[in-house]
């Protein structure tokens, strides 16, 4: 299991990225994400969706996620998780 | 024919916006960058990018990814993380020895077997950047028989010559035409350093002609615009074509007609110049597709 032991970031604010925070959640807590961005309404539950996802691959049951979205597709996003929760992790990715 | 890769076009691996466009120009390869192109500080970020931008787009072209020198302190790591993407191939740079050839091609091995993709089908390509790289050129470009073609690197080479580019390229012409030798011998391809200034068209269609001219096979670009500026200087002229189809239509009727000496317009066509022809057809052809 991945441990996320410190804040990891990764991405930019420019467009086609995401800009993505990961940080410790307490034990139980899930994974809490809170998102901004320009398509939320249509697109908002398939970004949380894709966030999850890649973290449940990587392990990480409890974490908190900070997302600003600048049209990032799927590919860009697990990537910018990937690397926020790699940062994130004890001992880095 | 081979694959063509008249344009080779670097695509920084750090760069997501960049990466999702980077079929759409028409170059023959792209090359995901994860060396020159990404800060120390985002290696990780760009192999995750390229990784993903691999594995989850289609793409229209052969898609290469410059790794780190396996020397450094990234380069095992890149390919640790790319591989498993399945790129069509891997471009190191700074090649200097066969070693480092092998040594890559062994990590290749592994990880297709590991990941249960056919054997072999990761290519590989090398850049020379050193003097020292090009006394070598031969033994990388024979070191594996996963290697497609060798580069020049050419900024990186012309630091090592204690030099500076010139527009007309005299710096370069010795070492481009061992690596072209090199590449022959090898029976491999070869393929041209960029040119920097995006915004200098002549100059770029001029060095262009001068190293097809030399035997390249095509050029690293690093903007879209290049692309069809080198395409068009590789594109055989309807003149050339229709010289070769007479040139191979005399060589048949010839063979049917059991005669041994060939000629066409007074001009005798011997097996080099058939070959010249088939080659300019074959070019033709690639190029409709």
């Amino acid at each position: 299991m991945t441990q996320i032991a410190q804040i990891g970031r990764s991405g930019t604010l420019e467009s086609n990225d995401i800009l993505i925070t990961v940080s410790p959640g307490a034990a139980g807590e899930g994974i809490a994400i809170e998102l901004i961005s320009p398509v939320i309404k249509q697109f908002g539950d398939r970004i949380r969706e894709v966030i999850t996802e890649t973290l449940t691959t990587l392990d990480v049951n409890d974490a908190r996620v900070q997302a600003t979205d600048k049209g990032a597709l799927d590919c860009t996003i697990r990537a910018r998780v990937r690397t926020a929760a790699g940062r994130a992790a004890k001992g880095g990715d | 024919m081979e694959r063509l890769r008249r344009s080779m076009m670097f695509v920084p691996g750090n760069n997501p916006g960049k990466l999702q466009t980077a079929g759409i120009y028409g170059a023959d390869s792209v090359i995901f960058d994860l060396e020159d192109a990404v800060a120390v500080t985002e290696k990780d970020a760009a192999r995750h990018l390229v990784y993903q931008a691999i594995r989850d787009l289609r793409y229209p072209c052969e898609v290469a990814v410059r790794v780190n020198h396996i020397l450094t302190p990234f380069g095992r790591e890149d390919l640790r993380q790319v591989l498993p993407a399945k790129p069509d191939l891997i471009r190191l740079p700074k090649a200097e020895a066969a070693q480092e050839i092998k040594d890559v091609d062994e990590i290749i091995s592994e990880a297709e077997s590991k990941h249960n993709f056919a054997p072999g089908t990761i290519q590989m390509g090398a850049a020379i950047e050193t003097a020292k790289g090009l006394r070598q050129a031969y033994a990388i470009a024979s070191a594996s028989p996963r290697m497609a073609f060798i580069a020049i690197g050419g900024e990186d080479f012309i630091a090592d010559l204690k030099t500076t580019r010139s527009k007309e390229g005299w710096e370069l012409f010795e070492a481009r035409s061992q690596l072209v030798l090199a590449a022959r011998e090898a029976g491999i391809q070869a393929i041209d350093t960029v040119f920097s200034d995006v915004n200098d068209e002549e100059t770029f269609i001029a060095e262009a002609t001068r190293i097809k001219g030399l035997g390249f096979d095509g050029k690293s670009v690093i903007n879209p615009r290049q692309v069809q500026l080198m395409h068009r200087v590789f594109q055989p002229s309807e003149q050339e074509v229709a010289h070769a189809r007479r040139v191979l239509t005399a060589y048949r009727e010839a063979l049917e007609k059991k005669s041994g000496v060939i000629a066409l317009d007074g001009k005798m066509i011997d097996s080099p110049i058939v070959i010249r022809a088939q080659r300019v057809l074959a070019y033709a052809q690639a190029v409709k597709k």
